[in-house]
C-alpha cells in the first residue's frame, strides 16, 4: 500500500471545520449573488373588477412590460438611477395613506387610500407615457377621471389651478442624501387641464395596485404633457387662483422646463431636441407626436405661443 | 516586467468592450440598453481621458516612470471608445440622418461639447505616433498635444450638463481633471523659476 505523505492529510482541526467551512463557502456565493444580481420587481395584490375602457387604447402598438414599467423609472425620493426606485421600493410605506384635498374648494376633504377606491373604482385605460429625457412606454394603467374626483369637492370660482403635492417620508433615500431638487416634490395643472377627460388618476397598473416605485398608492397621469408633470404618491391636492410653483419650475430658473411642459417634438429641451424618442424596447428612435398623440386637448391652448409656453 | 506591461494594459483596456458586450447581450443594461450602453461608452472614454492626463503629472509628483509607458496606449484607447460613443450616438440616436445631426449638434450645447471634444482628440489620435512626432518635431508634437488638457475640460463639461440636476460623480471627475492640470502648471510656473535662477 503507497503511503499517503503527510501533506496531502487534512488537519484534524480543518476536518472538523468542515461544515463551517462550507457554511463560509456558500454564505460568500450568496454574496456574491447579492451584488450581482437585482431583485424582481414585486407584483401587487390583484385589483377587483378593473375593466379595460375600449376608447382610451394605443392602437397597433405593443404594450410594454411590467418589467419595463417598475425597473425603469425616474422618482427621485427613491434614489435619482433609473434602477434606483424599484431597488429602494420598499422604502416608501402606503398604509396608512391619506390624500387631502384643500383649497378653493365648497367641500374640502381628507381621504384615507381606502375610501377613494371605493368611491371612485378604477377602470383600465392604455396611455402612451413621454418621458422628457426622450424615452416612451405605452402602459397600462388603472385609474379615474381626475375631473370626476374634482367636481365632487365643488371648486369655487377662485379655483384656476390645481397644485399635487408627493410624500416625503424620512426613510426615502433620496430624500435622506442629495437628489439634487427640493422636496417635498409639487407639480401643477391649469383647472381647464385638469378637468380634462384624459387627466386620471391612478391607482393600479396591470390590474394590480400600483407598485411603489410607479407613485403609489395614487399618482397623476396627464398623458399629452412630459412624464415629470404627472406626480407620484400624492398626499396633498390644493386648487388654487395663483398659478402654483413646480418643482422643475422653480430649479435653475425656470430653464429646466416651463409649467406646461406639453409633449411638442418642435420645442427642443434645452439640452437635446424632442423631436424623436426611443420606445422602450426599441432600438432606433421614432418621431414624437404633437400631444404625445392625443390632439383632443389642442383647444385648451388655442391662440398661446407654444414656444414660449412650453 | 516593463516588456510585459504594455500587451497586459492592452488586454486590460479591451476589458470594459467584453463587459459591456456580455451585459448587453445577457440584458444586464436594463431596460433601455441603448441609452445605457451609449452612456457607459461614454463614461468609460472619460475615464481613460483622465487616466491618459494622469501619466505626466504622476511622473512629476511621484517620480513614477512607468505611466509615461502607458500614455500612448491609454490615449488611443480613450478615442477608440470616443468613436464607439459618438458611432453609437450618430447611429442609433440621430438614425444617421445628417441634416438631422447637425441641428443637433449646433443646438444643444451639451451635444456641441462633447462633439468639440472629439473633433479636437482627432488630430491627437492620427498623430500619436512615434512617426508623427518626428514629422513634426518633438517641440511641435508637444504643443499640439497639450490641446488634450481642452479635450478633458469639454468633455468634463459635457458630462456635467447630461444630467438634469448637478450629480456629485461629475463635479468629482471636473475636479480630477482641473487637479491634474494644476499639477502642470505648477511644474512649469517651477521650471521657469529654475531657469531664471540658472541663468542669472
Amino acid at each position: 500500500m503507497p503511503r499517503i505523505p503527510s501533506s496531502e492529510i487534512t488537519p484534524k482541526s480543518t476536518f472538523l471545520r468542515r461544515r463551517e467551512l462550507m457554511k463560509l463557502a456558500g454564505g460568500a456565493a450568496l454574496f456574491a449573488k447579492a451584488a450581482f444580481s437585482k431583485t424582481a420587481p414585486k407584483h401587487g395584490a390583484k385589483l377587483a373588477g378593473v375593466k379595460p375602457n375600449p376608447k382610451y387604447v394605443v392602437p397597433n402598438e405593443k404594450v410594454n412590460s411590467f418589467e419595463d414599467i417598475t425597473t425603469y423609472n425616474n422618482f427621485y425620493e427613491l434614489g435619482t438611477d433609473k434602477e434606483d426606485p424599484s431597488q429602494n421600493s420598499d422604502k416608501l410605506v402606503t398604509r396608512p395613506w391619506t390624500v387631502s384635498v384643500e383649497g378653493e374648494v365648497q367641500k374640502p376633504k381628507k381621504w384615507s387610500i381606502e375610501e377613494i377606491e371605493k368611491a371612485f373604482p378604477a377602470e383600465e385605460r392604455v396611455y402612451r407615457f413621454r418621458c422628457v429625457e426622450a424615452w416612451s412606454m405605452v402602459i397600462p394603467w388603472d385609474g379615474f377621471s381626475l375631473g370626476e374626483f374634482l367636481k365632487k369637492h365643488e371648486p369655487t370660482s377662485r379655483a384656476k389651478y390645481v397644485s399635487f403635492e408627493t410624500v416625503v417620508q424620512p426613510q426615502m433615500p433620496g430624500v435622506k442624501g442629495y437628489a439634487g431638487i427640493p422636496f417635498p416634490y409639487q407639480e401643477g395643472l391649469r383647472i381647464d387641464e385638469a378637468m380634462h377627460p384624459l387627466a386620471i388618476l391612478v391607482t393600479g397598473l396591470y390590474g394590480e395596485e400600483l407598485p411603489n416605485q410607479d407613485g403609489a398608492p395614487i399618482r397623476l397621469i396627464a398623458p399629452w404633457k412630459y412624464g415629470f408633470k404627472s406626480a407620484k404618491s400624492i398626499v396633498r391636492i390644493k386648487l388654487q387662483e395663483t398659478q402654483p410653483q413646480t418643482t422643475w419650475n422653480q430649479y435653475g430658473g425656470g430653464v429646466e422646463y416651463g409649467f406646461y411642459a406639453n409633449v411638442n417634438p418642435e420645442v427642443d429641451h434645452p439640452r437635446w431636441s424632442q423631436a424623436r424618442e426611443r420606445r422602450i424596447g426599441e432600438i432606433l428612435r421614432r418621431k414624437t407626436l404633437m400631444w404625445n398623440g392625443y390632439p383632443e386637448v389642442a383647444p385648451l391652448y388655442a391662440g398661446m405661443d407654444l414656444k414660449k409656453f412650453f | 516586467m516593463k516588456k510585459r506591461l504594455v500587451p497586459l494594459a492592452f488586454a486590460a483596456a479591451c476589458l470594459p468592450l467584453v463587459w459591456l458586450v456580455v451585459q448587453y447581450l445577457r440584458g444586464g443594461l436594463g431596460r433601455n440598453p441603448i441609452d445605457e450602453g451609449i452612456n457607459d461608452l461614454g463614461y468609460i472614454a472619460f475615464v481613460f481621458l483622465a487616466m491618459t492626463l494622469a501619466c505626466t503629472p504622476l511622473q512629476i509628483v511621484f517620480k513614477l516612470k512607468w505611466p509615461i509607458l502607458l500614455r500612448k496606449l491609454l490615449g488611443d484607447f480613450c478615442f477608440f471608445y470616443a468613436c464607439l460613443h459618438l458611432s453609437t450616438y450618430v447611429v442609433l440616436d440621430q438614425g444617421l440622418s445628417l441634416p438631422d445631426l447637425v441641428q443637433d449638434v449646433l443646438k444643444h450645447k451639451f451635444i456641441f461639447l462633447g462633439m468639440a471634444a472629439w473633433l479636437l482628440m482627432l488630430p491627437l489620435a492620427v498623430t500619436s505616433t512615434s512617426g508623427w512626432q518626428k514629422r513634426l518635431g518633438f517641440r511641435r508634437w508637444k504643443r499640439l498635444h497639450r490641446v488634450v488638457y481642452l479635450c478633458g475640460g469639454l468633455a468634463a463639461l459635457h458630462f456635467f450638463l447630461r444630467f438634469k440636476t448637478p450629480r456629485p460623480e461629475t463635479v468629482v471627475w471636473a475636479c480630477v481633471i482641473a487637479l491634474l492640470l494644476a499639477v502642470r502648471v505648477v511644474e512649469v510656473v517651477r521650471r521657469q523659476r529654475v531657469r531664471m535662477l540658472d541663468s542669472r
